[in-house]
């Protein structure tokens, strides 16, 4: 790979003034590093963050909020009993994705942040916007696994990140610093929508580091109805085909409010603020859900003109409802949000 | 004092008894020295650069950068690689493919190597590698099936023909009261050994050493020996282990080629590894195919033809088709079987030998057939088989070595839990909602034997060497093959030095086509008892030995004792006999091999039956195999741990085969877009659930002397098709193409 300077700062603010126009910064390296290797990524400077002192925590504020680190590593956050009570849905997403050793090393902030899967992204011989704006899109004529929703004719490519996907439905925020001082943005618009500026793809400007994610105390109170699930090609270590997370807040047997985030559709997780509301007051029902999932997928058409792709979100959104409406297991099941191993209520035949 | 007397005196045998692996504390900490460990002193690192398009032509490569990255020594391109000796479009031996190595300026597939760098540190080389930045000149590339016109070529994968028939298709076609037919598709699918290829080379004066991890030693030294004009006796090969073959290391590679020619022109030991995503081109591969199967049957069931075709990817440079419609021959009693094989040139690299190369893609898509007929003839699938079970080998009329398939089809149903298994698909649910679908296939694999070479020294000390150039490469060939050649000498397995893996040794033959144990194991045997037979001259002849004069009588080896045969209570330690003989060690030597009259006069396969149950989730299509039973007659079994692990690593290869791998091609530039492991499913432990591989009882007098067939291969076939009818049998759909994705129930 080409060379390029290695920078190890023991503070955050010699960190921040350690960056420079083609630094990246290193967190587990899980993704970075891989694409360094092939290429995609060429950064001149790669300054390492995992020493700065502080990020590691996960808190509970006052508020009732809880704050991440953003050098906690996945396994840790999936595995903080505490957390896992309170945001069930944010740990089986976190453990339905990669491997456990892969989990052992990736940091809350570079899952967030990580690359589109994209094949033509990872390897610098294809075309591709996102990394050489202007160069024109390979996906298109080979889409796979490409966005149903919010692609735009630049870009077709998908956010993979499971983590984000709860996060976006809870209304979790990144905590940044960067050359302007402090200020805060919303894990939603994180990433931003292609367009006709894939290259774009974070809200991060130059420089900026995030510190640390904060969950809402208000998303503790769907504890106790709230699932994520992932469909993918084998059992576990893959990435999502369509993935849900589905929380509600049931009161005396009504959905008092709901959320609903859909991931592996579109360069983000795509929630629909009408679809959510169509829930509220109702009682948690099959038919009501697949017409949720009907209206969050009405915008959706792909690249390729192919339905399976936008058949399977609406689907799995409608499923990962009824899990949830069903209630959160008392623990994480063993296969995490695998429709295996999970008492299916309503089999409806395709 | 303990009661129990040792296994081996017990039953005279270290065959039949479950030895772990005699390398497995070595490998599992790290000791054992892999080729790519190897790091003799001013050692260089070559990396080549390969093609991102797979039709066309290089038009500029950045050698002055790649020159001027520090640290490089040699940047090899067309331009100015070294002569070889040997012309490199030749193949020096039988099991030999025409190689890359930088004959010119033409593309022919993606990952062909097109420059090779040298460099000080293995960084500095692949930064040069890197700083090459080949510009081309493109042409549309073909990566499918339908991209180029169909031919034939004789042979069909190694050495069988083009077409093979048997009977009056056409009247077999015409007797049919019912008939199906299907076309099945599977897809290209690629090596991926745990250890990548990779080779250290090393030359002093016209010498040269190699550390390569190799299936077939000396055919590789052979062949190094063509490219650069050497005799084949100044090259040695060391190849003690081997992180997976699959086939995919029996012949050399070009890499492998411009790596020693590297060595030699800087005259320095040069190493290369290939990176994970270099797998994807030049190491050979599963080539995909489409094939049609006709079948019909009489009102009575029974079939009265298999027509079988094929159609397989090939390279433009190169003739390897993978010869899956002859799966249809040798299994099924059917009036009439035709198989024909036809090929397209594409632009990749030349498909090889994969683990049961033509078995498993043709078994797939023949037990899937068989499915859909039994289906169609309203008959269980096991008793449709039953019905059509051939007693002698349909088409040649031979009879079989011996064929334990009733006893597998029997054990395997009652394991599983067959009985009552509903006829129609959608039936059963189980308790999460999931549908849950039965299926099951018959697994037919040859059992041939090669040439082997193989001695044995009995020491004065009544300790025994055995040497042959054998390969384990991960199967446990230097565990099992130590089992047989200490029963040779009728010694403990720990009284018996066993040398393999180097190329100074007897030539072990070749480790592949599932023969190494029954060829490498035959020679051993042979060896041995040469050293026995000329103990026991020595012991008749010796009026001190309490052997003296029986000679006629004949000896038994046991536990360091020679006795006489039907007499234990007349018996001499080995060392004593040597130590009267004036304590030199005897030497004895031996092959492996199969008399042609013995070849002709039987058909010889391994058997097996395979069962599967998949659960489908109706609504995402999720599918996960959640049991699985094997049950297989190989003949002798030799090492039941090491051959239950076989049989299971094939069963799994085969859920792989039906639900994970596949190549696909970038229909722009012909680059495979997933090679990498995150992007080229296999099963993980998640999906390898509920998997069990018995052997039954099988005595075989005519394979060889040992009885053996073969256990490598053989569980790969029946599995695919048993998986890929569970799932027609939960979901009434009839996936017909490979690997089965969610997408194809989602849109059937
Ligand atoms: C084989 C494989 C399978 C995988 N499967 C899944 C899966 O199923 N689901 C899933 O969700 N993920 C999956 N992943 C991705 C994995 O989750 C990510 O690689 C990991 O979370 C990244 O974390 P990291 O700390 O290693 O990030 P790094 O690689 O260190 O960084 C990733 C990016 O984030 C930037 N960055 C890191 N920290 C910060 C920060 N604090 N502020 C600003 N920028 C920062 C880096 O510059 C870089 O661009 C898989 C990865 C692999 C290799
Ligand atoms: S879809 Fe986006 S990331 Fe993929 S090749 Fe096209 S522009 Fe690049």
């Amino acid at each position: 790979m080409k060379l390029f300077d290695f920078i190890q700062p023991a503070t955050i603010d010699e960190a921040l003034s350690a960056w420079r126009p083609g630094a990246a910064w290193l967190g587990g390296g899980t993704n970075l590093v891989d694409l360094m290797k092939t290429g995609a990524m060429q950064p001149d400077a790669v300054i390492d963050i995992t020493r700065l002192p502080g990020l590691d925590r996960i808190e509970t504020l006052p508020d009732g909020s809880t704050r991440i680190g953003a050098l906690v590593r996945n396994a840790t956050l999936a595995h903080d009993r505490d957390f896992a009570a309170a945001y069930p849905m944010v740990a089986e997403a976190l453990l339905s994705g990669a491997s456990g050793q892969l989990r052992n090393v990736a940091t809350v902030a570079g899952n967030l942040l990580q690359k589109t899967r994209c094949p033509f992204f990872q390897e610098p011989a294809a075309l591709c916007n996102r990394r050489d704006p202007g160069a024109g899109c390979d996906a298109m004529a080979a889409p796979g696994n490409s966005a149903i929703l919010g692609w735009s004719d630049a870009c077709i490519a998908t956010n993979p990140s499971d983590f984000t996907v709860p996060l976006v439905a809870l209304e979790a925020v990144a905590e940044v610093r960067g050359p302007q001082g402090m200020r805060e943005i919303a894990v939603a618009d994180l990433q931003p929508l292609p367009g006709s500026t894939p290259e774009r793809d974070t809200a991060l400007e130059p420089g900026e580091l995030i510190l640390a994610l904060r969950l809402p105390a208000r998303a503790r109170s769907f504890a106790a109805h709230a699932r994520y699930l992932k469909v993918r090609e084998r059992t576990s270590f893959a990435f999502a085909l369509a993935s849900a997370a589905a929380a509600l807040r049931i009161e005396g047997g009504l959905i008092a409010e709901a959320r609903l985030a859909l991931g592996a559709v579109a360069a983000k997780p795509w929630r629909l603020a009408e679809a959510e509301a169509m829930m509220t007051g109702k009682a948690p029902d099959a038919a009501l859900f697949a017409e949720v999932a009907e209206a969050v997928l009405a915008m959706a058409n792909s690249p390729d003109g192919q339905k399976w792709k936008i058949d399977l979100a609406r689907n799995t959104a409608a499923r990962a409802l009824s899990m949830a409406a069903a209630g959160t297991p008392a623990r994480i099941p063993a296969l995490p949000a695998s429709p295996f191993g999970t008492r299916i209520e309503d089999p409806q035949h395709v | 004092m303990s009661d129990t007397i040792s296994l081996s005196r017990r039953f005279g045998s270290n065959s039949g008894q479950p030895v772990t692996r005699r390398d497995g504390i070595a490998k599992v900490t790290g000791s054992a020295t892999f080729s790519a460990d190897n790091h003799p002193d001013s050692l260089l690192y070559a990396v080549y650069a390969t093609a991102t398009i797979a039709r066309g032509r290089v038009t500029r490569m950045d050698t002055a950068a790649a020159e001027a990255h520090p640290g490089i020594v040699l940047v090899m391109t067309p331009q100015n690689r070294p002569p070889l000796q040997g012309n490199p479009d030749d193949k020096p031996t039988f099991f030999s493919q025409r190689i890359e190595v930088l004959q010119d300026d033409t593309v022919r597939y993606a990952g062909q190597p097109v420059a090779l760098v040298v460099g000080e540190t293995l960084e500095a080389a692949t930064e040069g590698a890197r700083l090459l930045n080949p510009q081309y000149a493109m042409e549309k590339p073909r990566t499918g099936l339908d991209d180029a016109a169909a031919y034939t070529f004789e042979p069909a994968g190694f050495g069988t023909p083009a077409n093979t028939v048997h009977g009056d298709v056409e009247a077999g076609h015409a007797a049919a009261t019912a008939s199906v037919d299907v076309s099945y598709t599977t897809s290209a699918m690629y090596h991926n050994a745990m250890e990548t290829h990779a080779v250290v080379a090393k030359w002093n004066g016209d010498k040269l050493h190699l550390e390569l991890p190799s299936q077939a030693l000396t055919m590789t030294c052979h062949s190094m020996a063509y490219f650069f004009g050497i005799p084949p006796e100044n090259v040695t090969l060391s190849s003690p282990y081997l992180g997976g073959g699959f086939g995919s290391k029996a012949f050399p590679i070009g890499p492998y080629v411009l790596a020693v020619l590297a060595a030699r022109t800087l005259d320095r030991p040069v190493k290369l590894a290939l990176s994970r995503n270099q797998m994807f081109g030049p190491v050979g591969h599963r080539g995909a195919t489409r094939q049609r199967l006709r079948l019909g049957i009489d009102d009575q069931a029974a079939l009265t033809v298999i027509d079988h075709s094929g159609l397989s990817e090939t390279s433009t440079f190169d003739d390897f088709i993978e010869p899956a419609p002859n799966a249809s021959q040798g299994l099924y009693k059917a009036g009439a079987l035709r198989s024909t094989h036809s090929a397209v040139r594409l632009d990749i690299g030349t498909p090889g030998p994969m683990r049961a190369p033509g078995e498993a893609s043709g078994s797939a898509a023949l037990e899937c057939a068989m499915d859909e007929m039994a289906e169609k003839a309203g008959i269980d699938p096991l008793e449709f088989r039953l019905l059509n079970y051939a007693e002698i080998e349909p088409g040649t009329g031979k009879p079989y070595s011996s064929k334990a398939l009733r006893e597998c089809y029997r054990q395997g149903a009652e394991r599983f839990g067959w009985a009552g298994r509903p006829l129609q698909p959608r039936q059963m649910v189980d308790g999460d909602g999931m549908l849950t679908g039965w299926g099951m296939g018959t697994a037919l694999f040859p059992c041939p034997m090669f040439m082997a070479e193989a001695e044995a020294t009995l020491r004065p000390d009544g300790t025994a060497l055995v040497e042959t150039s054998a390969v384990d490469m991960g199967q446990g060939a230097w565990t099992s093959l130590a089992q047989i050649a200490a029963d040779s000498l009728g010694l403990p397995l720990d009284k018996v030095e066993f040398r393999a893996g180097h190329s100074s040794l007897p030539d072990g033959g070749v480790a592949g086509g599932s023969g190494h144990t029954a060829t490498a194991g035959s020679a051993l045997h042979a060896a041995g008892s040469d050293v026995i037979r000329q103990l026991g001259e020595l012991a008749a002849a010796d009026p001190a030995s309490p052997l003296h004069g029986s000679g006629n009588a004949g000896f038994v080896a046991r536990d360091g004792l020679l006795m006489v045969e039907g007499d234990d209570s007349r018996s001499e330690p080995f060392a004593d006999i040597l130590a009267r003989a004036g304590g030199v060690p005897l030497k004895g030597s031996g092959r492996g091999v199969r008399p042609p009259e013995a070849a002709e006069a039987h058909a010889m396969h391994s058997h097996g039956a395979v069962f599967a149950e998949v659960k489908v989730d109706s609504v995402l299509c999720q599918m996960r195999v959640t049991r699985m039973v094997g049950v297989f007659a190989a003949g002798r079994i030799i090492n039941p741990r090491l051959t239950e692990s076989q049989l299971l690593g094939g069963m799994i290869w085969g859920l792989s085969f039906a639900l994970h791998e596949e190549a696909r091609h970038d229909p722009r530039t012909g680059r495979i877009v997933n090679a990498d492991l995150a992007g080229y499913h296999v099963p993980v432990n998640a999906d390898v659930h509920g998997f069990e591989a018995i052997t039954v009882h099988e005595d075989d007098p005519h394979v060889n002397a040992l009885g053996i067939k073969g256990v490598g291969e053989i569980g790969t076939v029946g599995s695919v098709g048993a998986i890929a009818n569970a799932i027609w049998h939960a979901t009434g759909k009839r996936i017909r193409r490979f690997p089965i994705r969610i997408e194809d129930l989602l849109t059937a």
